[in-house]
């Protein structure tokens, strides 16, 4: 299925930019048309890290008019791994800031716009409709489903993509056309059934296979050639190489863009997701202890067992001394449950603390009452007790 | 009816890391029982507690979401690719 352009032609081109944009030129697909169509869109990048930073790159060499780019965070040493649109000077700067600053290197011709700030339900409608396209480049599932549900009630259409470890996917949701997110997912997971990259990890270059995909659509729409992937998902395995696209159809019952939609206007999206499920919230009241008071139960000889539910992996990178790993998969499917000591105290701990959490909740169910975890997990314990242990 | 299952990252600590396996039967909910015989646990990080497709999974036997055809009762004809797909969020 073709689509009309998104974008109407800028008046013309400047001496400069025919020069700079020749080998789009000389595309008969692109040509002039379709370059002053670049130069006059508007295009916003949701977060500047993984996916955002080839999607910033790219778009600002193509010559995209203005370019959006909203990011709150800072850039972290283990962002430059795959965040190639920042470097090593730029730790502890603005994500916006740093990122705005590569775009301008590499085009100064692009009007880049910042937005200095977290994407909430209260500017995103007011942020999005300054904008004829949006690239979603966020690593959360509350941030995804409002881009979703604000770009579907502005009418505007979403290049997504999301990565794990070696998988992709991407999709262009556009409900004026075709399907919207919730069409293809209509629920996100309970919180700590799908590990975010921070606990699952990332192949750095899978950003740059999933980012270029969606850059790639986004100058299809804007200029309206070829066929965009409006009602397909695109499924990327690294390992074994292969790329597959399926059906994405639009839900005749879907609440946003169905045909009796119930959802009118943004919703609370942290209720919606969680961040942690009711039973580990529950668990962990009262049962989540310090990093501190961790190391002085061990320095005083307390009978605890300390158990690690992170993963092998992790566990190589960092762990605490005297700590068992078991990871939480074993908690989960019950195996780890009878080889646990009764008589000694349980701690529990995992990275951050969520995931402890979730197998606090499954230790009490089994009746272990007097088990607890550590909140803030492994990171608190280098944070305060041994600062000298890697991060990561 | 012999069909492929395609197992995606997050799942594959079930199967061992293999990315394809084997599968059996002439409906999808054939497949996904002798599935989770095969490889215990897999089943219910697809399936509810009721028994249904969970919201953040999608199954697609060929290219079609079963979703929109007919569920779990969806006839898996020999040789046909099925692919679970769950949703991931990172960016």
């Amino acid at each position: 299925m073709s689509l009309p352009p998104l974008v109407e032609p800028a008046a013309e081109l400047t001496v400069d930019e025919v020069r700079r944009y020749s080998r789009h030129l000389i595309i008969p697909d692109v040509g002039m048309a379709g370059q002053k169509r670049l130069k006059n869109a508007k295009v916003l990048c949701v977060g500047a890290g993984g996916l955002g930073s080839p999607a910033l790159l790219y778009l600002a060499a193509a010559g995209v008019g203005t370019l959006g780019i909203i990011d709150f965070d800072v850039v972290d040493e283990s962002n430059l791994q795959r965040q190639v649109i920042h470097g090593q000077s730029d730790v502890g700067r603005l994500k916006a800031d740093s990122a705005a600053a590569s775009v301008r290197e590499i085009n100064p011709l692009v009007n880049v716009v910042i937005h200095n700030v977290a994407l909430t339900t209260d500017n995103v409608m007011d942020i999005f409709s300054g904008y004829d396209l949006i690239v979603d480049g966020t690593d959360n599932f509350a941030t995804r489903y409002m881009v979703n549900d604000a770009a579907v009630l502005l009418g505007k259409p979403y290049v997504w993509g999301s990565i794990y470890r070696f998988d992709g996917q991407a999709s262009v949701f556009w409900s004026e056309h075709g399907p919207c997110y919730r069409c293809l997912y209509p629920e996100p997971p309970p919180p700590g059934m799908v590990p975010s990259c921070a606990e699952g990890g990332v192949l750095g270059v899978l950003c740059a296979s999933i980012g270029s995909i969606q850059v790639n659509e986004a100058i299809k729409v804007i200029t309206g050639i070829g066929e965009p992937l409006v009602g397909r998902l695109m499924i990327y395995d690294a390992l074994e190489m292969k790329y597959r696209d399926v059906k994405v159809r639009k839900d005749p019952e879907c609440p946003l863009c169905g045909k009796n939609p119930t959802i009118t206007e943004l919703i609370d999206y942290e209720a919606f997701c969680g961040t942690i499920s009711d039973e580990a919230q529950e668990a962990a009241a009262g049962a989540t202890i310090t990093a501190l008071e961790l190391k002085e139960m061990q320095d005083r000889g307390d009978d605890v067992y300390v158990i690690d539910v992170r993963e092998q992996n992790e566990y190589e990178i960092v762990n605490i001394p005297g700590a068992v790993l078991i990871p939480k998969g074993e908690f989960i499917n019950g195996s780890a449950l009878e080889g646990l000591p009764q008589d000694k105290k349980i701690v529990l701990h995992c990275k951050s603390g969520a995931r402890s959490a979730e197998v606090l909740a499954i230790l009490k169910n089994a009746g272990f009452a007097d088990a607890v975890h550590v909140g803030g997990g492994v990171l608190s314990w280098i944070k305060a007790v041994d600062p000298s242990l890697p991060t990561y | 009816m012999s069909v492929s299952v395609r197992i995606p990252t997050i799942l594959r600590t079930y199967t061992g890391g293999v990315a394809e396996v084997t599968g059996e039967g002439g409906t999808l909910r054939e497949v996904l029982q002798k599935l989770d015989a095969d490889y215990p646990g897999i089943g219910a990080r697809i399936l509810d507690e009721t028994g249904k497709i969970r919201r953040f999974v999608n199954v697609y036997v060929g290219e079609e979401d079963v979703r929109f055809v007919e569920g779990l009762d969806t006839a898996t004809p020999d040789g046909v690719q099925i692919s679970v797909i769950p949703a991931v969020a990172g960016g």
